[in-house]
């Protein structure tokens, strides 16, 4: 019975279309890309390059934390019950913090894995043969986006529950559940961060038919945002700092105008959303007055309280991503794909 | 129903096509009908539209204006069907390098829907079917041209199309292969009844494998028909030519061979030091031979004489120039 049903199935002539082969459907060919893609990513040299950069950063930055928690200048007389979460915040001065990290590594390895999404497909001649295949066009770009996050969430996933892991054998000091919950929302804060970068760059992809222009103009945003946006905003700062002897409302007026350019910087919306969420003694990211203040317990925010007071960034940080994949759709369904050009 | 039935039977009909680029017409007004299990040789300079043409037909490019209708379908709204049943070869194929052939053609199966096993046994059958099943497990990063083209023709199989469009797909390969290449193209439509469609601008390879040919010039199709067809409306259209190679150049001669009736210009091609020796190229409407050989004879002295008719090839070549003049 089984050999009757093996050769029942064999095709009859080789090239003649078999009808069940038609009616499958265009998700199978989506999922069928996505795993090409991610096995792709897992092979290349360029993966293992990045995630030796940051395994080291987060070897460092654990290090430097546990000197300082060791060293007793943390805030361990304030909140001892959030010890667990000094791990990702503390440094001792010599190397930057986890956050700190992940807030520049994020972005490098977000461009570097999406830079040649596209273009590099078109200079190959794939492209066009995979365009003329039973694919819609936009489910080769969501495949890419797709695969690529999955490789990010993987690999950010596997550093934050290794850096947790080290830190337990370390303080030998077991996390919360709150602390456990909080740690996990700040490694999804920081896929969608890399996300972000991630969708940068393959806009870029779609945009310069060159991978190495694209490269080159991801990384000269990345560089702009986390160098010189500081600097114009200093400048804008000095500028339009008022006069010492205003009035509160002036000052608050300037303090808001000032956070707010400020949180065009999508490492910026990052920090302020990472702080609040690893560090429950973070009360409000604005400006606050004194009769705000007054009455206050000075006790560490429950987690549905961060979390609320980050959803702006991370609405923002999303609606960013969803701009830049949203503008790589339109250029790329407007493109005439043609081999190796 | 009727008509729908009537539609089936050609492959591909194109009507009033027009691709612009701007001002630049890529395509303009193109008609043009391939009948199922042909194969159709497009044949034109580079830059003439053949691609473009291609391109609207698997809707990858919309037309500006005109119809096309792909086994009976829409381009422009049922382009997934038409990808599923028409293989299409781009003019410079890339695979993924670094993966091997069978890789490769298992990744366009399974894009196409079929389950694994079914496309690793394709992919194994028609790497054997092309010549290629030694160099099956090799990764195309170190496929010779000729072998990347002869993958590129499994790759357009594996999915078993109804039809297969080859553009230039003899580009680049040595005449050997290109032999092979075109005799395996032959046996692949005629044993399963496959129509082709392809694109090239070499005649002599157009004209051993195809049916039919379109001459495809400045976006627009100057002929159509089977290669004997072809040069017989040429033939018409155009003249005698009389290639003559004298020992004496005088311009009385040649004022004296432009009078002869029936002829219609007079070229000197060759010209030797002090008008010893000339050659020319001499442009009739009727045979007017034996009359030239005999003013030629009395005048000067006649070399040699040697009577052409107009080929495919000197039509295509003409045409050619008159392409790269456009183009330039």
């Amino acid at each position: 019975m089984a050999l009757k049903e093996t050769v029942s199935r064999l095709p009859v002539r080789l090239f003649r279309p078999k009808e069940d082969a038609r009616s499958a459907t265009s998700t199978s060919a989506f999922w069928v890309m996505v795993r090409k893609e991610f096995s792709d990513h897992v092979r290349s040299w360029r993966f293992v390059i990045l995630m030796t950069i940051i395994l080291l950063a987060c070897i460092g930055s654990i290090y430097s934390a546990i000197t300082a928690l060791r060293s007793g200048n943390g805030q361990a007389g304030e909140s001892s019950e959030f010890l667990f979460l000094q791990i990702f915040t503390l440094s001792d001065g010599t190397l930057p913090n986890f956050i700190g990290f992940v807030t520049f590594l994020g972005p490098l390895m977000g461009i570097a894995l999406g830079f040649d999404a596209v273009n590099a497909e078109r200079s190959k001649g794939t492209l066009s043969r995979l365009i003329s295949q039973p694919i819609y066009r936009d489910d080769f770009l969501n495949a890419k986006f797709v695969s690529t996050l999955l490789i990010i969430a993987v690999s950010i996933f596997s550093i934050g529950l290794l850096v947790m892991g080290v830190g337990l054998i370390v303080i030998g000091f077991p996390p919360t559940p709150e602390e456990f919950w909080r740690v996990l929302l700040f490694l999804i804060t920081a896929i969608i961060y890399v996300g972000f970068w991630l969708n940068v760059s393959i806009l870029f992809s779609v945009r310069f038919r060159q991978a190495t222009t694209s490269a080159l103009a991801g990384i000269s945003l990345w560089i702009f945002f986390s160098v010189f946006y500081g600097m114009i905003l200093n400048l804008i700062a000095k500028g339009a700092a008022p006069a010492t002897d205003s009035g509160a409302e002036v000052v608050m007026g300037y303090q808001k105008l000032m956070q707010a350019l400020n949180r065009f910087s999508p490492s910026e919306l990052f920090n302020e959303a990472n702080t609040t969420l690893l560090m429950p003694n973070v009360r409000s990211l604005g400006p606050l007055a004194m009769e705000q203040v007054v009455g206050a317990l000075p006790s560490p925010l429950p987690l549905g309280q961060s979390i609320l007071l980050v959803w702006p960034h991370l609405t923002g940080m999303l609606a960013a991503t969803m701009i830049c994949f949203g503008l790589s759709y339109l250029l790329f369904m407007r493109q005439e794909i043609r081999s190796r050009s | 129903m009727a008509v729908q039935y009537s539609v089936i039977d050609s492959a591909v009909e194109i009507s009033g096509l027009t691709k612009a680029y701007g001002d630049y017409l890529a395509v303009n007004r193109l008609d043009l009908t391939i009948r199922k299990g042909e194969i159709f040789g497009l044949l034109g300079p580079n830059g003439a539209g053949k691609t473009t043409t291609i391109l609207m037909m698997l809707g990858l490019t919309e037309p500006s204006n005109g119809t096309v209708r792909v086994l009976g379908l829409d381009p422009a709204s049922s382009s997934l069907d038409i990808k599923r049943r028409v293989g299409y070869m781009p003019d410079d194929l890339g695979f993924y390098e670094d993966r091997t052939a069978t890789d490769n053609l298992i990744y366009t199966a399974r894009l196409n829907g079929l389950s694994e096993e079914t496309a690793r046994e394709s992919a194994k059958e028609l790497l054997d079917r092309v010549g290629l099943s030694a160099a099956g497990g090799k990764k195309v990063g170190a496929y010779s041209r000729g072998m990347r083209q002869r993958l590129g023709l499994a790759d357009v199989l594996i999915k078993r199309p109804e039809m297969i469009i080859l553009d230039e797909p003899t580009l680049g390969i040595d005449p050997k292969g290109v032999t092979e290449l075109l005799e395996l193209i032959t046996v692949l439509s005629k044993e399963e009844g496959l129509t082709v469609l392809l694109s090239s601008h070499h005649l002599q390879q157009v004209q051993q494998i195809c049916d039919r040919v379109g001459l495809f010039v400045g976006g627009k199709l100057v002929a159509c028909g089977d290669i004997e067809q072809l040069s017989r409306s040429l033939e018409q259209k155009n003249a005698i030519i009389v290639e003559l190679e004298v020992g004496r150049k005088t311009e009385q001669f040649e004022q004296s061979i432009g009078e002869i009736e029936g002829v219609n210009s007079v070229r000197c091609s060759v010209s030797g030091m002090n008008g010893s020796h000339a050659a020319f190229e001499v442009v009739c409407d009727a045979d007017v031979t034996p009359e030239i050989a005999r003013v030629a004879a009395t005048e000067s002295e006649l070399l040699s004489l040697r009577k052409r008719s107009y080929h495919l090839d000197d039509i295509y070549r003409r045409y050619f120039e008159g392409g790269d003049a456009h183009g330039a």
